[in-house]
């Protein structure tokens, strides 16, 4: 039975919405490891995006480089695979060229925060209307495991062979401290949650930042005797709390575990309408 | 802003009046010496005409703003100087692989590193050609006045446009900090060349289709083709490939769109070659002093000519080597310690005579020096 039959039989199932959103003629399957994380955050970005009822000519889908960069390739929006780093300024081009565009940026810890940490700040500055989608594996997976700036102090890689004696970002809060007007996060244990985040990220109108912690099992979880991918999601379901019970937590109960939920949201203005305004100010005086 | 008045322009500003003129809507920038007036420039006037300008975090933030803006359907450029271009050539190349017009402006000035920003150069004419890592074939334009500037920087945007392709504008302090009074180009004066957008329906579109002319139709982001561009190596559909077929075919298309079609991207300005023995081969600043050294040898009898190359990149070979037929001397006049001379070298005949006059001490060649050069090889 193909897609299209399935649809007309029956009201459209969860795995009918992931199938209208891959790209239809790309050659699968796609470079994941079996159980990677990545694959859980595909598809909530793609409920997120089905429930906003956004039209797929009007995404626009950037990223960098690293395991999480390849996902605009397989989704059916406007893709555009970018250098390591610097998925935001390409993306910061199209919103600012096309303020109408939805830019979501899929990105890496160390994609992100290391090689992009500037644009990152900036891009968080500026306060553009960008989403980024940070899928935080506290690892190099495509190169092999090497240690990134979310890997955590003492943990393992396959440059930290004797321990890390790096300290690691958190990603919300250096987005909050740079600029974001909005900042959640989640894990890929909480599906229906970062779904949600995605979907108040993506319409909010400003720089919004979810972070999604997600298990590399293959690198960090092997190097760090993590175990598999379900033995990592259920270490997510244990160490995470909201931010609603965080708050009645000490920081010595806080430590070594996931704040999730909208960690920051505000209202501040956005770069591209301000600058709209400028437009129409000087157009208005010629 | 275009207007027929003539005006004491700077030459950082006449590459504002070509970009505008040439459609360019989106600049995005960071300071640098000497090309800080270009992103000036079009700070002010960007808004004026409903374009975008944005001062980005670094250069590398820079091309990249651009790229983004080239693949919505926007022309759009950056200016910066040597080390500025260095941090560029990363998403220089990322734009010569997934063939997205864009216009980069270089006002050189001497190196390596932080050298000398307020000091011309020409030092960076390789660089325009191989700055990059990979394989791939570049076009490169060099102006030498402020004029020049204008027209040329219309040609650069029209090539990236015909071409799919960076292009890169080899300015120097020397022009960029020189005001000149020019006419400004009329309306329609200048032939503006846009991307071909595509005429197949998005199901039969292949948005790196190997063409006739080597060049793809270019839709623009939310146009309704909702296509792959990325950095790897891919296949006509845009999806990255290992297949050593494809692979192949993808090279080459970035090299034949381009070297196949030279005739339309060469321009070269002749003067007195008709019954010259000897020629200088210049191009950039260089070549004003050439043309007064020129002007006065020939009032002294020398039968001599030159060849300003504005077109410097793809490497005018066969247009070069038929002006040079009658000449059994050639000099190469540079601000740099001698890279277009290696080309021009490569294309003469073994019994021509070739000599280098190079200066890279941070001062201009003059009409002087080249003429004592002249004397010296007579």
């Amino acid at each position: 039975m193909t897609t299209a039959e399935k649809t007309k039989a029956a009201p459209r199932q969860r795995s009918d919405v992931i199938l209208n959103y891959l790209r239809p003629k790309k050659k699968f399957p796609n470079v994941w490891c079996a159980g990677c994380g990545n694959g859980i955050v595909m598809s909530a970005i793609v409920r997120a995006i089905d429930k906003l009822a956004l039209s797929k000519d009007e995404v626009a889908m950037v990223s960098g480089i690293g395991c999480s960069s390849r996902m605009p390739i397989y989704l059916d929006f406007n893709a555009l695979h970018t250098t390591h780093g610097r998925a935001l300024p390409f993306a910061t081009g199209i919103k600012f060229a096309q303020p109408h565009m939805k830019v979501i940026v899929i990105t890496g810890d160390g994609d992100a925060l290391a090689i992009g940490g500037n644009h990152f700040i900036h891009a968080c500055r500026r306060n553009i209307d960008i989403t980024a989608i940070l899928v935080n594996n506290y690892i190099y997976g495509m190169t092999g495991g090497q240690g990134s700036p979310t890997t955590p102090t003492a943990a393992f890689s396959t440059t930290t062979p004797y321990g890390n004696a790096e300290k690691h970002f958190d990603p919300c809060k250096l987005a909050e401290a740079a600029g974001a007007s909005y900042v959640a996060r989640a894990t890929v244990y909480h599906a229906p949650q970062l779904e949600k985040a995605i979907m108040q990220a993506v319409d909010h109108r400003g720089f919004s930042l979810v972070e999604v912690i997600s298990n590399c099992h293959t690198y960090f979880g092997r190097l760090n005797r993590l175990g598999d991918a379900v033995s990592m999601l259920k270490e997510y379901k244990e160490k995470s709390v909201t931010v609603a019970r965080a708050k009645r937590m000490s920081p010595e109960e806080l430590k070594d575990k996931h704040v999730i939920g909208t960690l920051y949201e505000d209202d501040k203005t956005e770069f591209c309408d301000e600058y709209q305004k400028i437009v129409d100010a000087q157009m208005g005086e010629k | 802003m275009v207007d027929t008045q003539r005006k004491l322009l700077l030459g950082n500003l006449a590459c504002v009046h070509g970009a505008i003129y040439a459609g360019m809507r989106f600049f995005a920038g960071y300071p640098i010496t000497p090309s800080t007036e270009v992103a000036e420039g079009c700070s002010r006037e960007l808004p004026r005409i409903g374009g975008r300008f944005i001062q980005m975090e670094d250069e590398i933030g820079s091309i990249g703003a651009v790229v983004g803006a080239s693949v919505s359907g926007v022309k759009a450029m950056t200016a910066t100087s040597g080390p500025g271009y260095s941090l560029m050539v990363e998403n220089i190349g990322y734009a010569y692989m997934t063939e997205t017009p864009c216009v980069i402006i270089n006002v050189q000035r001497g190196g390596p590193s932080t050298g000398l920003p307020t000091k011309g150069s020409q030092s960076d004419t390789m660089q325009a050609r191989w700055g990059p890592h990979g394989d791939y074939t570049a076009i490169a334009v060099a102006p030498s006045t402020v004029g020049d500037t204008v027209t040329e920087t219309i040609r650069a945007f029209n090539l990236a446009e015909r071409f799919r392709t960076p292009v890169t504008i080899l300015l120097d302090e020397v022009i960029s900090h020189q005001r000149e009074m020019i006419s400004l180009p009329k309306p329609g004066e200048h032939q503006v060349v846009d991307r071909v957008k595509p005429t197949a329906s998005p199901e039969e579109f292949e948005p790196f289709a190997h063409t006739a002319g080597g060049v793809s139709p270019m839709p623009a982001y939310g146009e309704g083709y909702r296509y792959v561009i990325t950095g790897l190596t891919h296949d006509a559909m845009g999806f990255t490939t290992n297949r050593p077929d494809e692979i192949k075919l993808k090279l080459d298309k970035l090299r034949n769109k381009i070297l196949n079609f030279k005739s339309e991207i060469t321009k070269l300005r002749i003067e007195m070659m008709d019954d010259a023995e000897i020629a200088f081969v210049s191009y950039g600043s260089v070549s004003r002093a050439v043309l007064l050294a020129v002007a006065l040898a020939r009032k002294a009898g020398v039968k001599v000519g030159m060849i300003q190359l504005y077109t410097v990149w793809p490497f005018p070979d066969e247009e070069l080597r038929d002006y040079l037929v009658g000449c059994h001397k050639v000099i190469v006049p540079e601000l740099n310690m001698g890279q277009v001379v290696r080309e021009v070298g490569r294309i003469l005949p073994p019994d021509t005579e070739i000599h280098s006059l190079l200066r890279y001490d941070g001062e201009i060649l003059t009409p002087m020096q080249l003429l004592e050069k002249l004397e010296e090889v007579m």
